[in-house]
């Protein structure tokens, strides 16, 4: 019980690290990727959902790869001294971000593209600078899409499984995150314990998700007579 | 018109191969991940010298006990372990008295790095940062591993450098992408046609560990499937013997292990 306990607790701050890093890494990317008209604007969009498509315990094995004392990332972590990510929380926040980061940036892109030009233009008129422009229109305009990027970022680490078991070595209270812990119940035929920790999990994130979703149709409606 | 019907029918009896049988009989056999890639060399002689056909599906043995246990439609289970294939004789899904060790597994410490001599006082010196395995709850290995390093008296000492693999390829990925300086994994995983391909290896003793043994059982559902009966006696021919040895496993029979017998054949 102790061990699940450690496993919801290390979750927990793995998925709130993982969704605070994907919201200052992924806000730009898709503001970016919303207003830009380059002609590579495709290519970049195509990269960033390309997580998507490689299943988790593949992208896991290819950032193990990457990670490793022969991959890039690793040679680059070595020579900064921070020595090798796998088997560490950092590397675990890395890898999620990877895995997560379209489910960030593809509501917030829609969010700012929702938006359309006028806003910026009257803001322009009132001579509102571009970074006076993003910090009061964009960003509470796209309230609602942040608050989606949050709840898909947060919840989708929660549910995160393959990379972590790639990357992971499932060491207690440093990698061992609930869903590993629930795959070994259910591994050693420990159906009991299995149940109740799903249990616990899908219990705690109805809860999470509904005070969320309760709480963004109340921002988006008193947002909205505003614009 | 009445051509096509007995053409259509003997299709579908090929296809389905149903217990009414035309003429040969398929089975479906469950697999332990580890052991698939032997139990398709097997699959392969046993279908040159049967008329009948095997269809294999691998999985952990935990998933396929689950799958079993809820209905999967499998004719024989070969699990990594003793305990599920027990199991699923008390719980009736499997036939009493056909359970085997078909084979033993044997255990082996690994590096990458080649022409390296590594042993168990590698393992007291410490010179490593991580040391990969098997779940020990999960794997024959890895609670073989772990026994090795209780045996030996480092499970302090070693406690900060394990990694846990979900399974044995798993430890084996660890080690393969330098992840991992050493690592506990399963002879079958670095032998190719016998011979070590990469890195260098310890053999423990088996003294070290209780034996990996694989347990094979004809479950409920094959028990009228002669293609299941048949591969089931298949297992512990020569000829499947033969090849469990080129694989890096052994048997109960053999005194020196596969490496050991394969020497004796050679000289």
């Amino acid at each position: 019980m102790d061990d699940n306990l450690a496993a919801i607790w290390l979750t927990l701050r793995l998925a709130a690290t993982v969704t605070l890093v994907l919201l200052l890494v992924g806000t730009p990317i898709a503001w970016w990727l919303a207003r830009t008209r380059v002609w590579f604007k495709g290519a970049i969009a195509a990269i960033v959902a390309l997580p998507l498509v490689l299943p988790p315990t593949v992208l896991g094995f290819y950032l193990l790869l990457t990670m490793g004392p022969n991959g890039p990332i690793g040679a680059l972590t070595q020579s900064l001294g921070i020595g090798l990510l796998p088997f560490t929380f950092w590397g675990l926040v890395i890898a999620s971000c990877f895995y997560s980061l379209p489910f960030v940036v593809q509501p917030l892109q829609n969010a700012f593209e929702g938006i359309g030009e006028r806003p910026f233009e009257v803001a322009a008129t009132l001579r509102a600078g571009p970074w006076d422009r993003f910090a009061s229109v964009a960003l509470p305009l796209a309230k609602p899409g942040f608050i989606t990027s949050a709840i898909l970022g947060f919840a989708h680490t929660v549910g995160e499984f393959g990379v972590v078991l790639m990357i992971g070595g499932n060491i207690p209270g440093v990698t061992r995150v609930v869903s590993v812990q629930l795959y070994d119940h259910v591994e050693a035929l420990d159906y009991g314990q299995a149940h109740w920790l799903s249990g616990a999990l899908l219990l705690f994130s109805f809860v999470v998700l509904f005070s969320l979703y309760t709480f963004n149709r109340r921002a988006s409606s008193s947002v909205g007579p505003r614009v | 018109m009445r051509r096509f019907t007995i053409q259509f029918l003997t299709a579908a009896c090929l296809l389905t191969s149903a217990p009414l049988s035309c003429f040969a009989e398929q089975a479906l056999i469950a697999v332990a991940s580890n052991f698939s890639s032997p139990a398709r060399a097997i699959a392969l002689a046993f279908e040159q010298e049967s008329d009948h056909s095997v269809r294999l599906s691998q999985g952990s043995s935990g998933k396929l006990y689950a799958q079993i246990y809820n209905g999967a439609p499998f004719d024989v289970f070969l699990s990594a372990d003793t305990e599920k294939p027990a199991l699923l004789v008390k719980e009736g899904l499997a036939i009493e008295g056909s359970q085997r060790t078909y084979a033993r597994g044997t255990l082996v410490l690994w590096t990458i790095d080649d022409g390296v001599i590594i042993n168990a006082e590698t393992l007291r010196a410490g010179d490593f940062v991580r040391l990969a395995q098997a779940n020990p709850r999960l794997a024959p290995y890895g609670l073989a591993a772990q026994q090795v390093i209780a045996s030996l008296g480092l499970t302090q000492a070693l406690a900060g450098k394990r990694v846990i693999g979900e399974n044995i390829s798993q430890a084996y990925q660890f080690v393969a992408t330098g992840n991992a300086e050493l690592g506990f994994v399963a002879m079958s995983q670095v032998l190719v046609d016998g011979e070590l391909v990469k890195g260098s290896l310890w053999r423990v003793p088996q003294t070290l560990h209780s034996p990996i043994a694989q347990d094979a059982v004809l479950l409920t559902r094959g028990l009228n499937n002669s293609a299941a009966q048949e591969f089931m006696a298949f297992l512990t021919s020569a000829k499947a013997v033969s090849i469990l040895h080129s694989f890096g496993y052994s048997v109960e029979s053999d005194a020196l292990g596969p490496l050991g017998s394969m020497e004796k054949t050679d000289g």
